[in-house]
């Protein structure tokens, strides 16, 4: 009689012989960790990653009780938030896991462009990164429709208005956003449909690369690490950092338990196509500093539309943000760019006091 | 020899045409219904010119405003302060929100992005870019009747 021991071993030899998994097991032996002042800065592609798969795992479970119609969908939030069990766990986990996660994303992105982590050879890291961040974006607004309530009703609208700004194939790309002319039930098939299917493919696919690419070119040290000597000491990622990554990874499910149990996710008004706008109304807190700069903006600036203006200045703000690679000149002699410094302050102090406006302002001022 | 080399490139040359053109049309012919089956078939607009309220004239007091249905897209009914009937689309000429009649400043408001427009529909304050389409108001003994104007 063998033992279960034995049978355990016997079982991962017969899976060796077939899968040859111990030369990834010998890989990730090799793989070292830099230390130095800045490794904070290293956990929040794991975290931005940790609260991905929350999000697929609670993604997956909403798909049992979601209708995606215009007559069933607000109703079976409902049902879902009321009777279903812990379906408001579910769906409170789902909004806040979703929330978190683009905190870490952006936290992420900021820290890599200070840090100037997206030199040559990590460009095309970089490149994938941000193809990942506009991606994590369109989740959101994507899903933020799904429950078809008025908030959300009107973001899209108005979300949807602004594709149409492009100019030539705007009207084209308007339709094919909405699925029609107006904001219907086609709309909300056509977002679950991007929201539960396309998006998942797409951004699993980006992801892989991305983190390929991690694989392949090591933990970047900042220039200035660098200039001083380099980073003396590292750390195992097997098991080491991986266990510090655990860390962070229970921290967070924490945090988000609690944030779900405590403030659950709100459901609102059903939408109704032919109700005004509700004063007060925004959009989600990440793109609030579009939305408050739209409410800025005059009617017209040099005759064109002022709407057409701001639009195009966040496209063209959000490619340069994509090219930095391109314009930081000073990236591969790793020399200090305090231009690059100052843009990144700039733009994270103006996203950060039009949100705080966007939130502080009298809506009906 | 030097001649049969020759032959042999052209003959390659040719074979990789006629591949890469036969796959570049096969990925045509795919990506073609593809993109076609995603912009949406155009359905018959809303034909209505005319629409007959649910409401009585009455119903509407002074400083007051009411969304309606004029076909599939919402239109505003408001009765001015000195008591006259109008309508207008209700889609603001900004981002496409539904905007709704301030009693406290007498305009019409959209809740999204702060803009205001008088009682004409047009463009005041805030970022819309344009007036507001106005609709001819019929008031027929005690039916509201409105129409596109023309």
């Amino acid at each position: 009689m063998r033992t279960w021991r034995e049978v355990a071993a016997g079982a991962g030899e017969w899976l060796e012989d077939r899968l040859g998994l111990s030369a990834l097991g010998r890989l990730a032996e090799k793989k070292e960790v830099p230390l130095h002042r800045h490794a904070v800065w290293y956990y929040l592609g794991g975290m931005t990653l940790f609260l991905f798969a929350i999000q697929i795992a609670t993604g997956v479970l909403l798909l049992f009780y979601y209708r995606p119609s215009a007559g069933e969908a607000y109703e079976s939030v409902q049902f879902l938030m009321t009777e279903v069990h812990f379906g408001w766990l579910i769906r409170s986990t789902h909004a806040w896991a979703a929330n978190l996660m683009i905190v870490a994303l952006f936290v992420h992105l900021f820290s890599v462009f200070l840090l100037r982590a997206y030199r040559a050879p990590r460009d095309l890291t970089w490149y994938t990164g941000m193809g990942l961040f506009a991606l994590t974006l369109a989740f959101g607004f994507t899903g933020y429709l799904l429950p078809w309530n008025q908030l959300a009703y009107f973001a899209t609208r108005v979300g949807t208005q602004i594709v149409g700004i492009v100019p030539w194939i705007g009207d084209a790309l308007l339709r094919v956003a909405r699925g029609g002319d107006d904001v219907t039930g086609a709309t909300l098939t056509r977002f679950y449909a991007i929201h539960a299917a396309v998006l998942p493919v797409v951004v699993a696919l980006l992801m892989g690369v991305h983190v390929y690419l991690v694989q392949k070119h090591g933990m970047s040290i900042p220039a200035g690490v660098e200039r001083e000597g380099g980073s003396k000491r590292s750390l195992p990622f097997v098991p080491s950092f991986l266990l510090r990554d655990l860390v962070g990874w229970l921290g967070a499910l924490a945090i988000v338990a609690a944030l779900a149990a405590y403030f659950p996710a709100e459901l609102g008004e059903k939408a109704d196509p032919f109700a005004p706008a509700p004063a007060g109304i925004k959009p989600e807190w990440y793109f609030m500093f579009m939305f408050q700069t739209l409410k800025y903006l005059p009617p017209h600036i040099l005759g064109i539309e002022g709407e057409v203006i701001g639009v195009m200045a966040f496209a063209a703000a959000g490619l340069f943000l994509f090219l930095l690679p391109v314009f930081d000149r000073r990236r591969g002699k790793g020399e200090p760019n305090p231009l690059i410094t100052w843009i990144a302050v700039g733009i994270i102090v103006y996203m950060v006091v039009l949100t705080i406006l966007g939130y502080t302002e009298n809506p009906t001022g | 020899m030097e001649e049969t080399k020759r032959t042999e490139s052209t003959r390659r040359r040719f074979i990789n045409w006629v591949l890469s053109t036969s796959a570049g049309c096969l990925v045509l012919s795919l990506l073609y219904p593809a993109t076609r089956y995603l912009i949406p078939p155009a359905v018959g607009e809303s034909t209505a010119a005319t629409v007959t309220l649910p409401i009585t004239p009455d119903e509407l007091t002074p400083n007051t405003g009411e969304i309606f249905k004029f076909g599939s897209r919402p239109g505003i009914l408001i009765r001015t302060p000195d008591g006259e009937l109008r309508a207008f689309e209700a889609m603001c000429t900004h981002l496409d929100c539904i905007v709704q009649y301030r009693d406290d400043v007498s305009r019409i408001w959209c809740a999204c992005h702060n803009g205001f427009y008088d009682l004409n529909g047009t463009n005041i304050q805030g970022p819309p870019p344009r007036p507001l389409e106005q609709f001819a108001v019929n008031v027929q003994e005690d039916k509201i009747v409105i129409s596109k104007a023309t």
